[in-house]
């Protein structure tokens, strides 16, 4: 960069001007005061890209190899998180898994490629202890249900049953609500409930009015 | 491996195998050979994971494992390979080109899965071919096994290093996998009877036809007996098809240059080459005009005279694509590979500069290529251009890296205007390669860069160049 030679007026450098190839007193090139534009104009365009018959097959390889790659074993996507409510349209979305997934030949790798068969074993164990705590709560709160009925309707039963099984796994509280929906539901098959509407003295008299049919 | 090219692979990896696979590639590629605790550790990756993608860059071959001598298992990338990817579209059509839409599809297969047995490639290949075909057509296992081992005896498919054969004391923590050069090629005696399937069935098939697959669908639904040729896996040989690649380039300039017939001769002489000589030979085996003239193909009919007389006018031609080595057998022709090689990417480059810069940069660029180190002076007044803008274009080469400055060596003479800056030509980064010393394979990639249609990594070479222009201006200031 020049030096400032503010002092004299006149402008000095600080190495020898005639080594870059300028000779003394020709006129230097005007200073670069701000960055180029990001896309200045070219004189010369890049030549156009190679087209032909050879040429899209390829492409056309290229693009199908790309897709074909995505659908094989040997693709590993990050697992996407399980959504929070399972969409209706997910049933009929096809879940392709076309080929089965990959082992590769054990013989030809290290050994510590192989996954561990005894880490497997470890996380089976707890599984199951977990799972059969639920399932005994579930078959107490069944003879109970089962108990109380005397008159019965065995769908209802059925459907009590069907319930306490899809709710499976969860917690001892969810469990006891099929026993207060019971007593609601368990009188009549319609959709009124029916601690609505009590039978009392007054049914059938509440609507003289305006009857012009004399009452007897 | 330059930084451009390690972000090249990256993306190549996670375009083909995805995320988890492109991270654990990329830190093998950037960081070199790393066992498998360091390789969890520095990618985040749970140890699963990092064992999966480790194992499909295994299958594929883009990685290698090693026992060092310290114990252990090291895992290392290939990055070359891996930037091969980029031309699988071309190997598939070459391969369609020479053997047809069977060895085209035995190609893609053994791409898209790393290595196979030949059993599994063949019958994979005929369901393909199956189902394209017309209702109750099928393909044989045995025409595309003929077809296999077409493609094995021509080199373009080779066996994968095999296991040592009984099994030597205790196993250690890897197998090391032997390569017997001489078996190579050899295909496994199979038993491959039988016909493509279609994968819904077909009310059309005849009643012979419905049995027969039947008992084939029931075979395939129970337990499969081990195939016989279990353990030998094939993988596709790059080097075969670059040679393939290098021979057409060569052929298709001789053909630009002089005639169609020439350019036949110099085929069928690199065809009687192909097995005789190493890939990386400066240049074929002589052969002599008589052979030549028996291997011929068919349709030239040609007299031996006329023959001799081409052959002449490709060995005086100053490109020496073809040089005379003897007398004896009616003449000893070679084809010289390397110098061939070197004028072809010297072509590329020379067009290159021609269409960035302009025909004056170009005269300077090829100055300097026939002359080495120059000086500013001496440029001005090879290349009779005004100093002004002799300047001008040598910096604005410079500023993209096709042109370097150098310090002259010491015990130069000091001239009257200080330090000389011979300029000399460098590699650099945005794959200018250097002049031929090395082995040709580097040309090949200069040479196909500027032609071929890979939008990928075209648009990011192109990108790198940008870069690396506005980041002299901003240094400058």
């Amino acid at each position: 960069m020049a030096g400032s030679g503010r002092g004299r007026g006149r402008a000095a450098f600080t190495f020898n001007i005639e080594a870059i190839g300028f000779s003394k007193g020709a006129s230097l090139p005007d200073a670069v005061c701000k960055p180029p534009p990001p896309f200045p104009s070219t004189d010369n365009k890049p030549v156009p890209l190679k087209t032909g018959e050879d040429e899209d097959y390829m492409l056309a390889l290229k693009q199908d190899f790309r897709g074909t790659m995505k659908k094989m074993p040997y693709f590993l996507a990050v697992e996407e998180e399980r959504e929070a409510i399972e969409r209706y349209s997910k049933k009929y979305q096809s879940r392709e898994k076309e080929h089965a997934a990959w082992t590769p030949d054990w013989r030809r790798l290290p050994r510590e490629m192989k996954p561990r068969k005894k880490m497997k074993k470890a996380s089976v164990k707890p599984r199951k202890a977990k799972s059969s705590d639920p399932k005994s709560n579930l078959d107490v709160l069944k003879k109970i249900e089962e108990l109380e009925k005397k008159d019965d309707e065995e769908e209802k039963s059925e459907d009590e049953k069907d319930k306490t099984k899809d709710k499976e796994g969860e917690d001892d509280d969810e469990a006891e609500e099929p026993e207060e929906y019971d007593e609601e539901e368990h009188e009549e098959e319609n959709d009124y409930i029916s601690s609505y509407f009590e039978d009392g003295d007054d049914f059938g008299a509440g609507s003289d009015d305006n009857m012009d049919e004399a009452t007897y | 491996m330059t930084q451009a090219e390690i972000k090249l692979c990256s993306l190549l990896l996670r375009e083909h195998f995805g995320e988890i696979v492109e991270r654990v590639g990329a830190l093998l590629v950037r960081a070199g050979a790393q066992p498998l605790r360091m390789l969890v550790g520095d990618t985040g990756l749970s140890l699963e994971q990092v064992k999966k993608a480790l194992c499909v860059l295994l299958q594929h071959n883009l990685a290698t494992f090693q026992l060092p001598k310290r114990g252990g298992v090291e895992y290392e990338a290939r990055a070359e390979r891996v930037l091969r990817i980029l031309r699988y579209p071309r190997y598939i059509y070459a391969a369609k080109t020479l053997y047809g839409d069977t060895g085209e599809l035995l190609v893609e297969e053994l791409l898209l899965n790393g290595k196979m047995t030949m059993s599994a490639a063949v019958r994979k290949v005929a369901d393909r071919l199956t189902e394209t075909m017309e209702d109750g057509r099928t393909m044989e296992y045995a025409d595309v096994s003929s077809t296999f081992v077409r493609l094995a005896d021509t080199h373009l498919v080779q066996r994968c290093p095999l296991l040592p054969e009984p099994p030597q004391g205790p196993p250690g923590p890897a197998p090391t996998l032997v390569l017997d050069e001489k078996e190579m090629y050899t295909v496994p005696r199979l038993n491959l009877t039988g016909r493509g399937k279609r994968r819904r069935s077909c009310e059309e098939e005849e009643e012979e036809g419905e049995p027969r697959a039947k008992k084939q669908k029931a075979d395939g639904e129970g337990s499969e007996p081990p195939p016989e040729d279990d353990g030998i896996y094939w993988q596709v040989n790059l080097e075969r098809f670059h040679q393939h690649f290098r021979d057409q380039a060569i052929v298709s300039a001789v053909a630009n240059r002089m005639d169609q017939t020439s350019s036949e001769i110099v085929r069928t002489m690199l065809r009687m080459s192909e097995v005789t000589t190493a890939s990386g030979a400066p240049y074929t085996q002589p052969l002599s005009s008589n052979e030549i003239f028996r291997s011929l193909p068919a349709g030239y009919n040609i007299s031996k005279q006329v023959l001799d007389q081409y052959l002449t006018l490709l060995a005086d031609d100053p490109l020496e694509f073809v040089g005379k080595s003897g007398d004896s057998g009616g003449g000893m022709y070679t084809v010289n590979l390397h110098k061939a090689l070197t004028s072809l990417a010297t072509a590329t480059l020379e067009s290159i500069v021609e269409e960035r810069f302009g025909s004056r940069c170009a005269r300077i660029f090829r100055l300097l290529l026939r002359k080495k180190h120059l000086e500013q002076k001496q440029v001005e007044d090879f290349a009779m251009i005004p100093a002004k803008e002799a300047k001008e274009m040598l910096y604005r080469m410079l500023s993209e890296n096709f042109v370097a400055l150098q310090e002259p060596p010491n015990g130069h003479q000091e001239l009257p205007n200080g330090h000389q800056e011979p300029p000399l030509l460098c590699p650099t980064s945005t794959g200018t390669p250097t002049l031929p010393q090395g082995p040709p394979w580097h040309l090949l990639r200069a040479r196909e860069w500027s032609g071929l249609r890979m939008p990928l990594a075209r648009s990011f070479c192109s990108r790198v160049t940008e870069v690396s222009c506005f980041t002299r201006y901003t240094d400058s200031e």
